[in-house]
């Protein structure tokens, strides 16, 4: 990997989300890929303005339920047929209605796990250090009131000068550089 | 009769009569002040210190009950032979079901897009699984030898035994430690935006670095954000089967077993609809003393009480329909057990435990939150929430113990007494569960801001850029 130097991008500050939802169709039509939205809630009209559709989550969980019910079902029949055969009350062995219940129960706990973790897994979460902390107005806003669009300095349309005029033709309250 | 309102009251919308979910006036800013201030303030009031320290009191009653019980066993309590499932059954069932109500409101009622749940809907999963905590400890004291409790987990072991998969008393274990495990992951993941929020605005560095780490660097990235309300999603739709399935599993302790009282099909949907019952019940216990004493009547409003008043209303419903049928069935099943058993129930030795649950749970409860006026009534709704919770640990205790102790051989009747160590255990769970609550309050942001945030009105996207500014000025 290359060394990285100078700024990780430009960082362009909105009173609201109409305006960073603009600013953010306008990048992508001018041709830049290269960016992110940062916002104190979910906002869904700016993944769709990043045209952000890959999203692998639920992937994560029908297979982690999958793992789940599989796991706890096998390891049932092979502990009460096999591992520790007893007689309750007469019944087979292998009396799957009553294996049910826990089975249930763990395709739930891997499911559950599965998306709560996996959602951080693609996240990529924990991750405490972040360039964008760097940046003077993004902690005051970014988690409580204010819209962020960012364009990346890897961006191969990115140029420190052109980029900035551009972001500065949508009423954005302040435009600052990231240093990396 | 329709009840008068006050034409001008600003909490009532004027479209729908309904009172708002938010009070108006709210922006993003001021909503996260609020509850971030709740939790970064350095002046604590000084209630919450003297709070503290009485439940801390009460706590310790645990503490030493459960330290007389590991020097003499459980000999101590009044479980005995017929009555072997006393008050720890009795008061883990009752826990367990109070806990039912934090995931019901924080994952039914989110697929069901119900957004006034949003105010109640992290303190009410913190009661879940400071519930949990309370109702877990009951029956791993109960097995006798409580530090072999992990026997009671699949594991390869020197002994090669391993557990007995047709016991219903094996199913609670997967239950339980599944429902704790789904609600603790539910409740910290809901939360980590909001520790993002607390890091950025606190202004002590020790403040800054916590919430840094519990925030796990969330800094609010549309991507992060889709996958999260997805998950968030994921686990409420998970977590919906799951609180259904933990209180059957629960009933099913009991209806598996060939006893009369307690062998009947209706205990799965009526234990369901009774945790419910007494969930809501506990979250107005505590919503109705939070919104006064930190002033959140603008965040959590009547409209949220008087919503929480019809679920009770509702699952009080099933439940006397329960109770109805259960009765019904006691004389259709033309079962001399099952009628002596009612009999016994209603006009035996313990008589007094049936009356004490038809009056608390549906006399005084189902005649009365008919009227809106008193479902919007807080100090009402305050002195009712504490009847339900008395009427639904009375149904335990009606269930538990007048079936075991009246069982099939006359000669084998016994009685059931508890002793000072089990009223000792279960009023030290309370302030167990009343200290655990009060450091959350103290130290955890009591109502979720990204999600008060998205019912703002100020949330409306408006397309005003530069070019649809060009095309105002060529229009005028």
């Amino acid at each position: 990997m290359p060394v990285r130097e100078g700024i990780y991008g430009l960082l362009a500050e909105f009173n609201t989300p109409g305006e960073l939802v603009v600013a953010t169709e306008e990048a992508r039509r001018a041709g830049y890929r290269r960016m992110e939205c940062y916002t104190p809630y979910p906002v869904e009209e700016a993944a769709e303005a990043l045209e952000f559709h890959k999203n692998r989550v639920p992937m994560v969980c029908l297979l982690g339920g999958l793992m789940g019910v599989t796991t706890s079902f096998l390891m049932e029949t092979w502990i009460s047929v096999w591992a520790y055969p007893l007689n309750i009350a007469g019944r087979p062995l292998f009396s799957w209605p009553a294996f049910i219940i826990p089975a249930y129960e763990w395709t739930i706990l891997f499911a559950g796990l599965s998306a709560g973790f996996g959602m951080l897994a693609l996240n990529g979460l924990p991750q405490l250090y972040h360039p964008l902390f760097n940046a003077p107005n993004f902690r005051n806003g970014a988690t409580t009131d204010k819209f962020f669009l960012c364009l990346e300095s890897v961006d191969p349309k990115f140029s420190p000068t052109e980029t900035r005029s551009f972001l500065e033709q949508f009423h954005a309250v302040s435009v600052v550089e990231v240093e990396l | 009769m329709a009840t008068q309102q006050p034409i001008n009251d600003p909490m009532i919308d004027p479209k729908t009569g309904e009172y708002a979910v938010i009070a108006p006036g709210h922006n993003f800013k001021s909503v996260t002040q609020k509850i971030a201030g709740l939790v970064l303030t350095s002046n604590t009031p000084l209630g919450w210190f003297f709070g503290l320290m009485v439940a801390g009191c009460v706590a310790s009653l645990v503490v030493v009950a459960v330290t007389w019980l590991f020097l003499k066993g459980v000999g101590i309590w009044g479980i005995t032979m017929p009555g072997a499932w006393g008050f720890a059954i009795i008061n883990f069932v009752w826990w367990i079901g109070i806990g039912h109500a934090g995931t019901l409101i924080s994952a039914i009622l989110l697929l069901f897009k119900q957004t006034w749940r949003n105010s109640i809907n992290r303190f009410a999963e913190a009661m879940t699984i400071f519930a949990v905590v309370c109702a877990g400890m009951f029956p791993l004291l109960h097995v006798g030898r409580p530090w072999l409790g992990y026997w009671l987990f699949p594991y390869p072991n020197t002994m090669n035994i391993w557990p007995q998969f047709r016991s219903p008393l094996a199913w609670d274990v997967f239950a339980v430690s599944t429902y704790a495990t789904i609600s603790v992951v539910f409740w910290y993941i809901g939360m980590i935006p909001d520790f993002g929020t607390l890091r950025d605005r606190a202004t002590l560095p020790l403040a800054r670095y916590f919430y840094g780490m519990l925030s796990l660097g969330w800094r609010g990235s549309t991507r992060h954000w889709i996958r999260y309300e997805t998950a968030s999603l994921l686990l409420a739709g998970l977590s919906t089967p799951l609180v259904l399935s933990v209180h059957t599993v629960i009933s099913f302790d009991f209806a598996v077993a060939a006893l009369a009282g307690w062998h009947t099909t209706i205990f799965p949907p009526y234990f369901v609809a009774g945790a419910v019952y007494s969930g809501f019940a506990m979250v107005l216990t505590l919503a109705i003393p939070i919104r006064k004493f930190y002033h959140m009547e603008d965040l959590v409003t009547l409209r949220h009480l008087d919503n929480m008043a019809k679920v009770m209303l509702a699952t009080g419903s099933i439940v006397a329909y329960g109770y109805g049928m259960e009765v019904f069935m006691s004389w259709y099943s033309a079962s001399h057990w099952e009628f002596f058993m009612m009999w016994n129930r209603m006009f035996g030795p313990m008589w007094w435990g049936y009356w004490m649950l038809i009056l608390t749970n549906i006399a005084i409860p189902l005649t009365t939150l008919w009227s809106r006026k008193l479902r919007v009534n807080v100090g009402y709704l305050f002195v009712l929430s504490f009847i339900v919770n008395i009427g639904m640990w009375f149904e335990r205790f009606v269930i538990v113990v007048t079936s075991l102790y009246r069982e099939y051989l006359p000669s084998s009747w016994g009685t059931y007494v508890a002793t000072k160590w089990d009223y000792m255990l279960f009023i030290g769970t309370w302030g167990l569960f009343t200290c655990l609550f009060l450091l959350f309050v103290r130290f955890l942001p009591i109502i979720p801001m990204s999600e008060i945030r998205m019912m703002l009105p100020q949330t409306k996207i408006t397309r005003r850029g530069p070019e649809a500014e060009t095309v105002i000025e060529e229009t005028t």
